[in-house]
């Protein structure tokens, strides 16, 4: 298989993903997008890692994976904290950071 | 053998990015996400990636896809208002996701670069192993991997203050 056909796959995949977070309105769904972004960009990363014939690449999607985890983690806690308020879970209403 | 794995991967990973956005139950789109997780693993195992799969497995389809089921069903099923603060949003999203797409599209297939439009070079028995994977984040990219690991503490550490419960005292006051 072509290295290309896996780089048109992952811009599928995060075309998909921004799709999503245009399209959804309640942040655990839009979390759930912002992974499929980072697993897309996560993609590229090995296909031309595999390209190149070096493994650096795959560092760096290592380090994407743990952005990501932290990211769920801190986002995954907002939401907690906003039911917890009986803040609405819509993000057309989440507008400002003030409790 | 290769094309029947990749596009049966290929399959898998859209059809549960697809599934993500259209499912209208969270508790659904999570399911729908370890699905597209464990076929883009075995992408990755494709790519040579043995480390990052299992890591994928593990630590994505494993660890963080509990973290969503336990809140999606904490939160429960959140409806979403059919009414749109921008007329047309239903249908100009996903149009400006295919705009995306053709673009990076273009971008991919007009880039004229010869090294993807071949398998790839061939490459030694260990390439993706988890001892080439940790030799290099422990001598070249050690900075990184502290940095890495900085992160993570600082996230668990906001984690804790924002999803902890007010004391008594706080909340009389």
């Amino acid at each position: 298989m072509d290295i290309t056909w896996y780089l048109v796959l992952s811009a599928l995949i995060f075309a998909v993903g921004v799709t999503g977070v245009l399209l959804r309105r309640s942040p655990l769904v839009i979390l759930l997008c912002l992974e499929l972004m980072l697993n897309a960009g996560n993609l590229a990363l090995l296909a031309f890692s595999r390209s190149l014939g070096n493994e650096e690449g795959q560092v760096f999607a290592l380090v994407v994976m743990v952005v990501a985890a932290c990211e769920v983690v801190v986002g995954l806690g907002l939401i907690v904290a906003a039911y917890r308020r009986r803040i609405p879970l819509n993000v057309d209403e989440l507008r400002s950071l003030r409790g | 053998m290769k094309e029947v794995a990749f596009f049966a991967g290929a399959i898998g990973a859209l059809g549960g990015a697809i599934a993500v956005i259209g499912l209208r139950n969270p508790f659904y789109s999570v399911l729908a996400l370890i699905i597209h997780l464990i076929s883009l693993a075995g992408l990755f195992l494709l790519l040579q990636g043995e480390f990052l799969a299992a890591a994928q497995i593990v630590v994505y389809a494993g660890a963080v896809m509990v973290l969503y089921v336990f809140v999606a069903a904490y939160v429960g099923n959140v409806d979403e208002p059919l009414w749109e603060p921008i007329p047309g949003q239903r249908f100009i999203a996903p149009l400006l996701g295919i705009a995306l797409f053709v673009e990076l599209g273009i971008a991919i297939v007009g880039s004229g670069l010869k090294s993807i439009e071949s398998e790839g070079p061939t490459v030694e028995l260990g390439f993706g192993s988890p001892e080439a994977i940790g030799t290099l984040l422990l001598e070249r990219f050690l900075i990184a991997f502290e940095a890495a690991s900085l992160l993570l503490l600082v996230a668990a550490v906001g984690a804790v203050v924002l999803a902890a419960r007010k004391r008594p005292s706080e909340e009389a006051g």
